[in-house]
């Protein structure tokens, strides 16, 4: 990397191996001596909890041990585990000092383990960071156990992720019932920045992690055993989605948090057929989930909704998701034959046309319609027949809150427009929008319609977020303005390319992480975009395919026989036709 | 019958005339060579014929009937076509580039598509089985999992056939097929252009190759500074002063064409 780097590791020598061993020994010690001579931080310091600020050191100390078998990539996996030690304790370290008053109250354990941390990151950064050969994925060794085993790994690398959903949603939230004194304007609060410490912990953690396990290959591994199994797959992520409420002992809020991330990545994943499959950059899709919403707003019955009239939601989510279909097609008609750029300018100018104009139908500048910046409220439940969503349910000894209604109604959107997406990038019509993305007048003479192709993307992008849409509506209970600004659209964009371009499990985490991160350290929350700006940028930097890349997307970026770039123009972009 | 019949194709870039009144018909099962020094016209000739140009004059029929405007609709019509610099779709597979290609021969839209009945999946199976034939047809048959853009350059030339191939087309347009080839490979092109023409598809082919179009072809044209110079048989083009002249009197600076 660079020069420094490299100086660094040429006088470390040999001796890195050593030095991070000892760290990491030293670590360990550290890690189950007590860290703090008060229990004020978030909660009482114990080995397992707040968060991962102790268990997590000791687990990435542990992965030091690699380094006595010399498994390929473990130098490199070593190099993450000692980087995330170290900010996890670090920042642990400093925040007890802060929330005890003073480095006093930081207890022996937490200063040994922070000199530990210091030397498993120095030895550490000591290793040799070339990766290893690229070896194909390995798997279990021909034996009758061996089919069991993998579908035991399939399904509990769901329940793993279920688990670490639940966890992570549980972590309590500086502003959850505290008065709003933690949040400093335009500055992160570092009281508020205290009490989100143990989510922090937790997410370093899962990070540092994360990245041991690619590094060793596991994840490459495990996810081509997973697709040897795609039905168990599939089962398993279906009865860990469905039985998520059961753990909520009738809690509703992570069920809310929840249904919000399923409208959010449901919305994703078709934004995902405009902007992964056809190329197609679409910075205004929020419109069209606006458009849904509102739909969906003015037929609820709504006290407030200018139109009296109650539509069941069974015809509700497929009137939304035409209208926006619609809306889809005469936008897209006129302006998909232009070229790229032009064609996100455009959108861009769609989704700031329709927040306007939902903002002045107001009676007042314009006919009377959407209720201008106030927006329609007070939606009421939805009802499915004599069912309401409204209320709660004691099932298998288990409450479940109403919002386990909205929730399933969510999960049962998601799966279709999953399926719809899956279904389509498989078939002709996916291949032609692959092809057109790849090269529109190679795409032409190969005998695709390519405008009618791309038109049939956008407008079933539309209808998707459409359908979403209305979902939204009652989930929130409120269809205003403000909620489809041009941010929400480009946090839609950065969920589908953090995630990885054209994948949904793709389009799934990164609805979750964008949805999730704000929502759980509000001390960003005046730095949210900054700090998306920032992950972006080095998402582009270290991992251009994305977290979850599609198969074909992670060849495209690391290989190094092609030169392409994915936001590069397509070839033959303007050029003349030789 | 003549599968194509274009009369007096003119096309004009401003003030520069890049085509001027060709006129050539290519009979069933016929292999043409289409000759001539660097910017003489030859791709813009095919960009007229497949769409990717409207003709400023002239018309261009097809097995009788006068071809659509689009290129699109030209390939479904039965005319395909190659670039002189491939244009693969480079981060799909070889196999998924010639299913591609079937995009005109099959139906399933959006409903099939997400609703996978019978019909689509026995659909869909034709399809692979087909392209996975032409690849073998081409001499592919070992790569279809590959990236196009990770194949070597006579394969993937080979796979642009391919693809150009799986719509099933009764004009195959191959522009310089063998440019950048080895002579290994150019033998095994005049192999597979014979081939082609074995399955009764009609071909006309841009070619610098002398040695390839002379010892391929039916007839020869040649096109000089847009306009037709002469047109006939291998040997009698061979041995015409004219084309002799064209390609020895143009300095090399003349390589504006090329791209
Ligand atoms: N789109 C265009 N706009 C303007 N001029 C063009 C265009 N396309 C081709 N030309 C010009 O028309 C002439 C013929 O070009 P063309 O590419 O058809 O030549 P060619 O015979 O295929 O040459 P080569 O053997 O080098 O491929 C050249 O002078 C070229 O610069
Ligand atoms: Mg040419």
């Amino acid at each position: 990397m660079t020069a420094a780097g490299s100086s660094y590791r040429r006088a470390v020598g040999s001796q890195a191996r050593v030095v991070a061993l000892a760290g990491a020994v030293l670590l360990v010690v550290g890690s189950v001596l007590p860290w703090a001579r008060f229990s004020g931080f978030p909660g009482k310091m114990t080995l397992a909890g707040p968060g991962g600020a102790r268990i997590g050191p000791l687990l990435l100390a542990l992965v030091a041990a690699l380094l006595l078998r010399q498994v390929p990539g473990s130098a490199r996996a070593v190099r993450a585990a000692s980087t995330f030690a170290f900010l996890i304790t670090g920042l642990t370290v400093f925040f007890i000092g802060y929330s005890g008053g003073g480095a006093d109250y930081v207890n022996a354990g937490a200063w040994v383990a922070l000199a530990g941390a210091l030397v498993y990151l120095l030895g550490g950064l000591g290793l040799d960071p070339s990766r290893p050969a690229s070896s194909p994925p390995r798997s279990l060794p021909d034996a009758p156990w061996a089919l069991p085993a993998e579908w035991l790994l399939t399904a509990g690398s769901t329940a793993v992720a279920l688990y670490v959903f639940v966890h992570g949603l549980g972590i309590q939230s500086a502003n959850v019932g505290r008065p709003n004194d933690v949040v400093i304007r335009g500055a992160i609060s570092i009281n508020a920045l205290t009490n989100d410490g143990e989510f922090l912990a937790f997410l370093l953690l899962l990070i540092g992690l994360a990245l041991v396990a690619t590094r060793l290959g596991l994840l490459a591994d495990l996810s081509a055993i997973t697709k040897k199994h795609p039905t168990v797959f599939l089962a398993a992520g279906m009865i860990a989605a469905t039985a998520f409420p059961f753990t909520q002992n009738g809690n509703g809020y992570a069920l809310r948090i929840a249904a919000s991330i399923g409208v959010f990545a449901a919305a994703a994943v078709g934004l995902n057929i405009v902007v992964g499959l056809a190329g197609l950059l679409d910075l205004g899709y929020i419109a069209f989930f606006g458009v849904g919403a509102y739909v969906a707003a003015l037929v609820s019955g709504s006290v407030t909704s200018t139109i009296h009239t109650h539509i069941p939601f069974v015809f509700v989510i497929f009137l939304g998701a035409a209208v926006a279909g619609l809306f889809g097609i005469l936008l897209g008609a006129p302006t998909l034959r232009l070229r790229g750029d032009y064609l996100a300018i455009v959108t861009l100018g769609f989704g700031e046309i329709f927040r306007i104009t939902a903002n002045n139908l107001d009676g007042n500048s314009g006919p009377s319609l959407t209720n201008g910046p106030n927006g329609v409220s007070n939606i009421p439940d939805l009802t499915i027949g004599s069912f309401s969503f409204g209320d709660n349910h004691h099932f298998l000894g288990v409450d479940l809150p109403f919002q386990a209604n909205y929730y399933w109604l969510e999960i049962v959107v998601l799966v279709v427009v999953m399926t719809a997406f899956l279904r389509l990038s498989e078939s002709r019509i996916g291949r032609a929008w692959v092809a057109i993305r790849e090269d529109e007048l190679a795409a032409a003479a190969t005998g695709i319609n390519t405008t009618r192709l791309k038109l049939l993307a956008f407008a079933l992008g539309a209808t998707l977020a459409g359908a979403a849409g209305t979902v939204d509506a009652h989930v929130v209970k409120v269809a205003t303005p403000d909620s489809f600004t041009f941010l929400e659209s480009a946090l839609l964009l950065a969920a589908v390319i953090l995630g990885g371009m054209g994948t949904v499990p793709g389009a799934l985490v990164g609805a979750t992480i964008l949805y999730l991160i704000p929502e759980k350290l509000r001390f960003l929350q005046d730095l949210r975009l900054l700090v998306f700006g920032v992950v972006l940028v080095l998402i582009m930097r270290f991992r251009p395919e994305g977290l979850i890349p599609s198969s074909r997307r992670k060849r495209e970026f690391h290989d190094d026989s092609g030169g392409a770039d994915a936001l590069s123009m397509p070839p033959g972009h303007g050029e003349h036709m030789a | 019958m003549s599968v194509l019949e274009a009369t007096s194709v003119t096309k004009r870039f401003g003030g520069l005339t890049a085509v001027k009144d060709v006129s050539l018909v290519v009979n069933e099962g016929e292999v043409v060579g289409l000759i001539g020094p660097n910017g003489a016209g030859k791709t813009t000739f095919f960009n007229c014929l497949t769409g990717m140009e409207t003709p400023t004059a002239g018309s261009v029929l097809y097995k009788g009937s006068q071809l659509p405007g689009r290129p699109d609709l030209i390939t479904k019509a039965g005319v395909a076509r190659t670039f002189q610099n491939i244009r693969l779709f480079n981060n799909m597979t070889a196999l998924e580039n010639v299913m591609v290609g079937r995009h005109t021969r099959t139906k399933a839209g959006v409903l099939a598509a997400v609703g996978r009945g019978p019909r689509y999946h026995r659909e869909e199976r034709e399809s692979e089985e087909k392209a996975r034939e032409l690849l073998t047809f081409v001499g592919l048959g070992r790569v279809g999992d590959e990236l196009a853009k990770s194949l070597p350059y006579g394969d993937q030339r080979r796979l642009e056939i391919a693809r150009a191939l799986a719509t099933e087309p009764g004009l195959l347009l191959l522009d310089e097929p063998t440019a950048g080839m080895n002579p290994n490979e150019t033998a095994a092109a005049r192999d597979l252009v014979r081939a082609v023409q074995g399955k009764g598809i009609a071909v006309v082919l841009i070619e610098h190759d002398m040695r390839f179009v002379f010892g391929l072809c039916d007839r020869v044209a040649v096109l000089v500074q847009g306009e037709k110079l002469l047109e006939g048989s291998p040997a009698e083009v061979q041995s015409d002063e004219r084309v002799i002249a064209a390609y020895l009197g143009k300095p090399t600076e003349d390589t504006a064409g090329e791209s």
